[in-house]
């Protein structure tokens, strides 16, 4: 570890001018408290369209993760609707066997409609 | 997180993850990455984060003495803006497989830094329209090409602190304008102010390029995308014409026009100070830290209460669950 006047510095980030040596990083490092759950959260922007991910918060339960979801995400009509899910309850599939996973849709042409030819004087399709 | 596996696996994984970079397209949480690109990523958007979250205590400092209603709303706006960009942030490096509690431990106890630029007190009230207007402008200039940083929720939470940080340096602007058109007495506020943050402002783009080896690798990865000195240029560029907006001079006797470089030459910063600043002999770094310590330790009994009323909710749920059983 070098020492403060050693110290290599860089403009990481927004506000610029951090050390970017002698930083720890904490990984694989657990909080030595009982800490809140992290919550997923999902907005949608207006009617008609899905909710869509935004990022994640911790909060003590459902509620509070709602209230907090809306404090952090929604300060400017961001949002008509927020989901908090706790994160451990989501069942993703794995980025390793992504290919394997996903092979059964990749060999099949015919799912589009560009696989057809039509002759081109025919409307409407 | 990392587990150990055959040498050849992980340089297939490695491939993987060189290709992606090379095809500029995004990395993403529970993808393989070499363990550098994860630690560079976590010290830098921890210390984000950190800048995000200490950045609020020098405006913050004006919110009871802002001058009217309207400039207290919008000052404690800006101040909750930039807690949300702290938890955007946190959000981010969460999934690299940090905690958020431990982030903020290692903040209070300074194992972790913030950026320098919040190191230096706010003296005037027009040192708020100031640091909307340089510093959130210098501070627009390192995060819009973050937008285009190769992992993906880091990215994403730039482009949502991107669309709001336009909202910061414009307020600022226009209370400069405000006191610019005032008394004489104003107008002096303006150019002092601006006489105090025009350097630490260029400082915020960190060293020149040759005294910057790490930005190479986080070019490399597509992490930064423009050099300290491009970020700085720009930014000299677009301050010139605002300055002379309002009226006021920067400080610097060497800032004029190149012609030939189609860019304006500036003096020098001065590093000394700058190395001052970041090893923690800044003006206000103790006083930063020891609020933020504060703050953290003082809200403690409200965390735990809330975890108690839900551990109460929940044992409630539970027995009524029985009950109609």
């Amino acid at each position: 570890m070098n020492t403060p006047d050693e110290e290599e510095v860089t403009a990481e980030g927004g506000h610029g001018a951090v050390p970017v040596t002698g930083v720890e990083t904490g990984q694989g490092e657990k909080p030595s408290r009982r800490t809140w759950p992290l919550y997923e959260v999902f907005v949608r922007g207006k009617r008609g369209l899905n909710h869509v991910h935004v990022g994640s918060l911790h909060a003590p339960d459902d509620e509070m993760a709602l209230h907090n979801a809306r404090d952090v995400y929604t300060r400017r009509n961001e949002g008509v609707s927020i989901w908090v899910v706790k994160a451990d309850d989501i069942t993703a599939s794995s980025p390793a066997e992504k290919d394997p996973f996903f092979d059964p849709s990749a060999d099949k042409v015919y799912r589009h409609p560009t696989f057809y030819r039509i002759p081109e004087e025919v409307p409407h399709l | 997180m990392s587990v150990a596996m055959p040498e050849t696996d992980e340089r297939v994984l490695e491939t993987g993850f060189d290709a992606t970079i090379a095809a500029d397209q995004r990395i993403e949480p529970r993808d393989w990455m070499p363990e550098g690109y994860r630690k560079t990523l976590i010290r830098q958007i921890a210390q984000h984060a950190h800048s995000e979250i200490i950045g609020m205590q020098p405006e913050g400092n004006w919110i009871l003495r802002a001058p009217s209603l309207r400039r207290k709303a919008i000052l404690l706006a800006k101040v909750q803006d930039e807690a949300g960009h702290g938890m955007y942030l946190y959000a981010a490096a969460e999934t690299l497989g940090v905690d958020r509690e431990e982030l903020t431990e290692k903040l209070i106890d300074s194992k972790q830094k913030y950026s320098s630029i919040f190191n230096y007190p706010t003296l005037s009230y027009a040192d708020i329209g100031v640091i909307g207007w340089l510093v959130d402008g210098a501070a627009i200039c390192n995060q819009v090409p973050l937008c285009r940083c190769s992992y993906g929720p880091y990215a994403r939470a730039m482009i949502r602190i991107c669309k709001e940080e336009s909202f910061h340096q414009r307020q600022g602007y226009e209370l400069l304008l405000a006191m610019a058109n005032g008394t004489d007495e104003q107008k002096r506020m303006v150019q002092e102010s601006t006489d105090r943050w025009w350097w630490p402002s260029l400082m915020m783009f960190g060293p020149p390029d040759g005294d910057s080896p790490n930005s190479q690798q986080s070019m490399a990865w597509n992490i930064k995308r423009h050099t300290n000195d491009e970020l700085r240029q720009r930014f000299v560029d677009m301050s010139v014409p605002q300055a002379e907006a309002l009226g006021v001079t920067l400080p610097d006797p060497e800032l004029r026009w190149n012609d030939e470089r189609k860019a304006h030459d500036y003096g020098e910063p001065d590093w000394e100070e700058f190395k001052a600043v970041v090893a923690g002999s800044g003006p206000a770094n103790a006083q930063r830290v020891a609020h933020r310590r504060r703050a953290h330790e003082g809200g403690a009994w409200v965390r735990e209460a809330a975890q108690a009323y839900a551990d109460k909710q929940a044992a409630r749920k539970n027995e009524a669950r029985k009950a109609a059983a």
